[in-house]
Parts: structure tokens; C-alpha cells; sequence
């Protein structure tokens, strides 16, 4: 008893965690488009249509606690971890520019898109998804365990 | 509970940074514009109202660009009803496909006198010659007859190399000044920054107050 309790403890931690990591994220990409006015580039549409429903299905989850959110958390962190992937790759012209979907409007690929001067926007974004799938896959792993 | 304090937290946060950033960007905005007061008025800019008005308005202005229509009549109106305190400088800002020919077309109508009526009749009859946010000049010609404008005289006038200066000499003064949307509207030099209808009446106003006194 006192064992699923602690698992349960545990579990509630991690997702509220990734909750925070989603949380900054969303914050930080409506700072930079709202605030900031940077246009987000198609792929940026993309990763923030990915990351904006983790805060909200991860806040359902905490509040009362309900490890499903997990389940539906998850997908949607993978997707946009794939999507950031290939961005950075483009960003880093691993792959090549005329792969590009963007046509009009902000470009994918462009240098501006750098914070503090020197991190790229989609390496963060690379970075938040990261935390946010392993942090998701602790919690399915422990309840599996369980 | 730390669910929702956190988030509170986070959202305060987000708040006080959005404040900071565009206290720092009105700031900025306001100093490079003192900066480069030359690349405000220049003395090829069409003005309208008294001369020796004390409150200048520049306007930045797209004659594609659908709020710029929608603020002509409120910036027009705050130049006439000032009794003489207040006038407008046109500055170009053709941010939109194929406006830098309008904005030709209407240089064209100012050596024939006739610029304010045809700027009015474009901005009222936009949605006929702006087709998905790319302006059509070919289909202006047509609307702005009405004005008494001799077409065939300013289809050749809008290619003067003096017109290709003029807006050159805009577009590059709108980079200067970081004018990036338009309207883009300066007060006496001070740039208005949170954007509004409201904003600028009073930002007109409180340089009309300082200007004139009580």
C-alpha cells in the first residue's frame, strides 16, 4: 500500500515536471510571436500545435491526479519531438533548404531565429519536447511496473 | 494547489516580461526616431493642412494596406478639426506586392494637383484593386478617373526618374525608422507604439497640449 503510494507520488512529480516544461514552452513561443513579434515559420505551426494541448491535457491530469493524461500526453510529445528534429536538421542544413515546406511568410531556416544570441528556437523546442517525452516515459514505465 | 500556484507564477511572469519588453521597445522606438529626425519629413513629402501647424503627424503609409484605408478618415479629421495646430506629412511605406507602383501612380496625380483626392479614392475603393493582399495597379486607373485625373499624362508622369527617387528615398527613410507595419504613425517626432485609433488621438493631443498650451 505505502509502495503504490510512493509510486504514485512519484508519478504525480514527473508529470507535473513536464507539465512546467510544456508550460515554459508555450509561454516562451507566445513571448516570442505576441510579444516579441517574431512570425512563426510552418514548421514552428506545426511544433506549437503539438506542445499548446500537453499544458492543458498534463493540468487535467495533476488536478486530481490521473496517470491516463499520460497516455494522451505522450503521442503528441513524440510528434512534435519529430517535428523539432527535422527542423533543427534543417536548421543545421543537414537536410537540404529546397525540402523546405515553407513558402511565404517566416522562414524555417532563418539565422534571426536565435535566442540569448546563440541558442536556436527550434533546438529549444528540441530541448522541451525531449524533456517532456522522457519525463512521460518514466511515468508509463513505473505505472507498468507497478 | 502548486499546480495552480505554479502556473499563476508562470503567467505573472509572462506578464511582467511582456510589460518590460515593450516599455524597452517603446523606449528604443523613441530614441532612434529623435536619432533620425532628418529621415521623418523630408522636403518632397506631399503635406496636408496648415504649414505652420506646430504638431506635425507622419504617417507611414500603404495605399494597399487595409488598416491604413481604415484610419485615413480619423487622421484626416484629427488634421481639420485642429484649427490650423495640426498637419500630416505622407511618408510610403509599399509593404505589399506591387503597391510601390500605386504609390508611383500617386505621385503621379500630385503633379496634377490632385493627390488627395486620388489617395481618398483608393483607399475607399481598395478591396477593387487588392486582390489577396497583392495590389493590382493596372486596375486603379479606371477608379480614379472620377478625380478629373488625365490618365494618359500620369501613366507616363509615375515613370519620371524624380518619382523612383521619392519613394526609393521613403522606403529607405521607413528602414531607418524601423517601420515595419503600416500605419506607421510619429507625432512630432515621437513614435506611437501601442498601436490604436485611440492611442494616436491622444498622443495628438498631448503634443497639441505641450505645443499650444491649455
Amino acid at each position: 500500500m505505502t509502495s503504490t503510494t510512493s509510486v504514485q507520488d512519484k508519478s504525480w512529480l514527473w508529470i507535473f515536471l513536464a507539465w512546467l516544461v510544456a508550460l515554459a514552452a508555450t509561454l516562451g513561443a507566445l513571448f516570442l510571436g505576441e510579444v516579441m513579434g517574431v512570425l512563426p515559420c510552418v514548421l514552428c505551426w506545426y511544433q506549437r500545435i503539438a506542445m499548446f494541448p500537453i499544458v492543458i491535457i498534463l493540468a487535467v491530469g495533476l488536478m486530481p491526479f490521473d496517470d491516463r493524461c499520460v497516455r494522451y500526453a505522450l503521442p503528441l510529445a513524440v510528434a512534435g519531438w519529430l517535428v523539432a528534429l527535422y527542423h533543427c536538421l534543417l536548421y543545421w542544413g543537414v537536410i537540404p533548404k529546397d525540402l523546405v515546406p515553407c513558402g511565404e511568410g517566416a522562414s524555417c531556416t532563418d539565422v534571426k531565429a536565435v535566442l540569448f544570441g546563440f541558442v536556436p528556437v527550434p533546438l529549444l523546442s528540441l530541448a522541451a519536447f525531449s524533456l517532456v517525452v522522457v519525463f512521460l516515459s518514466i511515468v508509463k514505465k513505473e505505472s507498468k511496473n507497478e | 494547489m502548486l499546480v495552480m500556484s505554479a502556473g499563476l507564477l508562470a503567467l505573472v511572469v509572462f506578464a511582467l516580461g511582456a510589460f518590460f519588453y515593450t516599455q524597452q521597445q517603446t523606449r528604443q522606438a523613441a530614441q532612434l526616431a529623435q536619432e533620425n529626425r532628418a529621415a521623418l519629413v523630408r522636403p518632397h513629402s506631399p503635406a496636408f493642412g496648415n504649414p505652420g501647424a506646430k504638431v506635425t503627424i507622419v504617417e507611414f503609409i500603404d495605399p494597399a494596406c487595409e488598416t491604413c484605408s481604415a484610419f485615413y478618415p480619423l487622421v484626416k479629421s484629427l488634421v481639420s478639426g485642429s484649427f490650423g495646430q495640426v498637419n500630416l506629412v505622407m511618408r510610403y511605406a509599399p509593404l505589399h506586392k506591387g503597391s510601390d507602383e500605386v504609390v508611383r501612380i500617386l505621385e503621379a496625380a500630385r503633379m496634377q494637383d490632385l493627390y488627395w483626392p486620388v489617395l481618398q479614392t483608393l483607399l475607399k475603393s481598395q478591396a477593387v484593386w487588392v486582390i489577396h493582399h497583392e495590389a493590382k495597379p493596372e486596375m486603379v486607373w479606371g477608379l480614379i478617373q472620377e478625380t478629373g485625373l488625365d490618365v494618359a499624362k500620369a501613366r507616363s508622369d509615375m515613370n519620371h526618374p524624380r518619382v523612383a527617387e521619392i519613394v526609393a528615398q521613403d522606403i529607405a527613410d521607413g528602414k531607418t525608422l524601423k517601420v515595419t507595419k503600416t500605419p506607421g504613425f510619429f507625432v512630432n517626432g515621437k513614435p506611437l507604439v501601442d498601436f490604436g485609433a485611440d492611442q494616436l488621438k491622444a498622443l495628438v493631443a498631448s503634443e497639441v497640449r505641450s505645443a499650444y498650451g491649455k
